[in-house]
């Protein structure tokens, strides 16, 4: 699939996909074969010399299949045709393949200066010991550190001043993400302690091993992911608590949602008495989500959320979830307050609601919640922004309560389990590929993969198909914020002007959409008048749309020597899978 | 204004038991300045979180200055230290509002930054001014946004336009500017719902909202203020510089400085996009709001 002509794109975002050592694969097979499968239609075979590579296979998960593995015959592997493109990328000839590559424009050259930062060769960790690719990983932090590890590296040991130099840039790019400042006084102290006497190793660069031992000592400070404990006689009380603003009241419609969807029945009680409308706010909520409501009354929180604990008993409902006034962790009334309306309904989860974006505030704030009223757990909001979630590590690191949920967005199922090694690469602003493959495996079902497969055998892949895949993709959500996940990226997302990206989608999309469905089963029909037409109904011009259908017979071509390919065949059925 | 300002300043600070801000006359003192002061400094500025990068860039200038000027105690290094934080500052112009038939006000911001506090607060503000002010609930979105602005509107006394759930908001303020002509209101405040600066489509709505104004009130919106939360840590540099981008913000309102938070990212916004910082929130009353004065801002941080 070429996608308007965004050669960069194409050749770049997608391929930039890996697995950490030691870490096993982190790729779900679908995800890499959807993208393998994008990769080889889109070079012509030949064009990276991939036919005499001497590499041996790399399967989908990154792990060498055993009868796979140690066969000498040479194919075009496509992780393997990807590094190759890095290499001559490095060498600087990296322009004569995109120039060549089947979504660039004609006649244009590409950029000369390929590495940075229309085309960072960055990540892309080793997928297995024959590859030798170079493992790079952890970008932005990596990039700081390779400068102080210069030198390093030709002495291959670590010295105390080296150590210094780069525990400094550790030390900052911790402060960036909002980390606490005293929190991250801690934590590089004990990343020195690590450092200084680890070995240096083969497989890693120093810089890598440095990375390496920062990122555990991040998932391990971010702790174990937290769940709802629910014990002891029902009903169990949840109660949220945190600052204004800070998503207390649409977390608890999430929150309601995600035990519904456990076999449990929640009832909602409006605890904010202060706020104008914040009943009303958690009644439409509910409304839409069809879940009950408790509260609105003229009494005092701590008497609402009692009489809503008995409101559920009556009802035999299971889970009672108090959402509670936005309160400043020093002011004693409101805690003293909240205190009250824990003594008045005992709750068995008690969690600090916090925004991702809080920045040195976060210490006073978890600890301000937690030494009044003792708290459980702590879910972390708007995470979907683009704020690092510093903020998370000082919570947790003074808290010392797990962290149970991440909230992601809007709408009421935007509730997210956490993940500690996520929000670790987030934090560094590594990228969050894990997500990005959760996405794409909810937009892309089995059957539709195996469907596509079917047609790329058949060779009848057509505009319509094409048309799905498009759909598909954009379901997955804004490709600037898709980029953004994708490790290294993150600087390219930020250069492209916002939307320019789902404008070319747009584009495209607009153009196969004002096609008959006669025309896009068989575009070879499209003539002149056709094309003329085709370009009045989608607002674009008769250029646009031969350039469109030149890519799609360039990609059928494709797509039918793969087809006919044999043990080819054989392997992309199975990257398909 | 300034010395009422100075007040607030200093009482909202003076809530906050550890502004760390507060501690710099402390620690300067009149000891020496040495390497330690350097590194306390550093401290300081991040956990105000004024960001790493315009700390380095603060602390840079003042070791420069420190050399050039032969700054040996610590209390002229306070002295200097004030000057160059009043100087990232920008020297507000006065708002871009009056001398025309009607004014239209745009306030915008991510979700929970306390968007429609302030406007009823801005509301009240104007109306002690004897502006005739109308408020425009264009947050269809959120569950319940409208009625929140019209439970502030109804206790500032003000009027209010609204729009139905999940309706066009720039419908809203085609209704509104319309309202406000013919009940000869001058001044139109405009709620917007909260959105991720991240989030394209909702962002471009904000285009459209523009474009509305701009069609019915030449030169519309007149200010467009962005709402930040002063415990936002360094994203709301991010923050401005997406809205920044969308729709030209003209203004900063610095929401919920009654935390004990210091709103240090004021001074990062300001150095990179010059946006002047308009009003600060100080409270949860309607009355708690401010109207920005630099020099009183960075006075109130080291008393």
């Amino acid at each position: 699939m070429v996608v308007g002509h965004l050669p960069y794109l194409n050749a770049d975002s997608c391929l930039r996909v890996g697995r950490q050592p030691d870490s096993g694969p982190v790729l779900h097979p679908k995800w890499v074969s959807w993208l393998r499968c994008f990769r080889t239609t889109e070079f012509p075979a030949g064009l990276l010399g991939q036919r005499n590579h001497p590499q041996p296979y790399c399967t989908t998960d990154g792990k060498h299949n055993e009868t796979d593995s140690h066969s000498e015959k040479p194919g075009p592997d496509t992780h393997c045709l990807y590094l190759e493109l890095l290499r001559r990328v490095d060498a600087g000839r990296g322009h004569q393949i995109l120039s060549q590559a089947p979504g660039h424009p004609k006649n244009q050259p590409a950029p000369r200066n390929l590495t940075k930062p229309t085309f960072p060769v960055t990540i892309v960790t080793q997928c297995c010991e024959f590859c030798r690719c170079n493992v790079r990983m952890f970008e932005s932090l990596t990039d700081r550190l390779q400068a102080v590890f210069r030198d390093v590296g030709k002495r291959g040991i670590l010295r105390e001043q080296d150590v210094d130099e780069m525990l400094r840039e550790i030390r900052l790019a911790l402060l960036e993400a909002d980390v606490d400042y005293k929190v991250v006084k801690d934590f590089v102290g004990r990343v020195r302690e690590r450092a200084v006497g680890a070995e240096v190793t083969k497989s890693l660069s120093p810089a890598q091993q440095v990375v390496k031992i920062v990122s555990e000592e991040l998932v391990q400070t971010l702790g174990k992911p937290g769940r709802l404990e629910l014990a002891g006689p029902a009903p169990y009380v949840i109660m949220l608590v945190g600052l204004q603003g800070s998503g207390k009241t649409t977390t608890a419609a999430k929150l309601a949602q995600h035990v519904r969807q456990q076999g449990r029945l929640p009832l909602l009680v409006a605890a904010d008495t202060y706020r104008p409308a914040a009943t009303k706010q958690l009644e439409v909520l509910g409304r839409q989500l069809d879940l009950p409501i408790y509260g609105g009354g003229e009494t005092s929180p701590p008497q609402i959320c009692a009489e809503g604990v008995q409101e559920a008993r009556r009802r035999g409902r299971d889970v009672v979830i108090l959402d509670t006034a936005g309160r400043l962790q020093i002011d004693e009334d409101m805690m003293t307050e909240l205190r009250a309306v824990r003594e008045a309904t005992s709750p068995v989860e008690t969690l600090l609601v916090a925004d991702a974006m809080t920045g040195q505030e976060a210490v006073s704030v978890a600890d301000g919640f937690h030494e009044r009223i003792g708290l459980t757990g702590l879910i972390l909001t708007k995470v979907d922004g683009d704020a690092r979630g510093g903020a998370a590590i000082s919570m947790r690191s003074v808290t010392g309560v797990p962290i149970k949920f991440l909230g992601t967005g809007e709408r009421t199922d935007a509730l997210e389990l956490f993940h500690p090694d996520r929000l670790a690469s987030r934090i560094l602003g590594m990228g969050d590929v894990l997500t990005l493959i959760e996405r794409a495996e909810q937009a892309f079902d089995e059957e539709q993969a195996e469907q596509m497969e079917r047609k790329i055998r058949e060779a009848s892949f057509d505009l319509e198909d094409f048309l799905d895949q498009l759909q598909q993709v954009k379901q997955m959500g804004p490709l600037t914020q898709l980029l953004e996940m994708i490790p290294g990226m993150r600087g390219v997302a930020q250069q492209v002007p916002a939307g320019a990206t789902d404008d070319q989608f747009k584009h495209v999309e607009a153009i196969v959409l004002s096609m008959t469905p006669e025309e896009r089963r068989n575009p070879r029909i499209i003539k002149g008048s056709r094309k003329k037409r085709i370009a009045a109904g989608s607002g674009t011009s008769v250029q646009e749309v031969n350039m469109l259908l030149s890519q799609f017979r360039q990609m059928q071509r494709m797509m039918k020597e793969l087809g006919k390919g044999r043990g080819d065949m054989q392997r992309l059925m199975r990257l398909m899978g | 204004m300034a010395t009422g300002f100075a007040r607030s300043i200093r009482d909202s600070l003076s809530r906050t038991r550890n502004a760390v801000f507060s501690r710099v006359a402390g620690l300067l003192g009149t000891s020496e300045v040495t390497d330690e002061t350097w590194e306390t400094l550093e401290e300081l500025l991040i956990r105000a979180d004024v960001g790493v990068e315009t700390t380095l860039y603060v602390v840079e200038r003042l070791r420069r200055r420190a050399r050039d000027e032969a700054i040996l105690h610590a209390d002229e290094l306070q002295e200097a230290l004030r000057e160059e934080l009043r100087g990232l500052l920008p020297d507000p112009a006065p708002l871009n509002l009056g001398g025309r038939e009607q004014d239209v006000v745009l306030v915008v911001g991510v979700n929970g930054s306390g968007k429609t506090t302030s406007i009823a607060k801005m509301a009240h503000h104007w109306q002690r001014t004897n502006r005739g002010v109308l408020l425009a609930a264009a947050d269809t979105y959120r569950a319940a946004a409208v009625e929140q602005l019209d439970i502030w509107a109804d206790r500032v006394g003000v009027d209010i336009v609204k729009g139905p759930p999940g309706g066009d908001p720039g419908a809203v303020i085609f209704d509104a500017l319309q309202a406000a002509r013919s009940r000869d209101k001058d001044l139109v405040i405009v709620d917007t719902a909260g959105r991720l600066h991240t989030q394209y489509n909702l962002m471009s709505e904000l285009q459209k909202i523009r474009r509305v104004a701009s069609e019915r009130v030449e030169g519309a919106p007149h200010e467009i203020l962005l709402v930040l939360d002063a415990t936002t840590g360094q994203n709301a540099l991010s923050q401005a510089r997406h809205f920044q981008q969308v729709v030209e913000v003209t203004g900063i309102v610095l929401a919920k400085l009654d935390s004990t938070a210091r709103g240090g990212m004021v001074f990062a916004v300001a150095r990179e996009l010059q946006l002047p910082v308009r009003f600060v929130g100080t409270g949860e009353a309607v009355e708690d709001l401010a109207v920005f004065d630099p020099d009183a801002f960075v006075q109130g941080l080291f008393e």
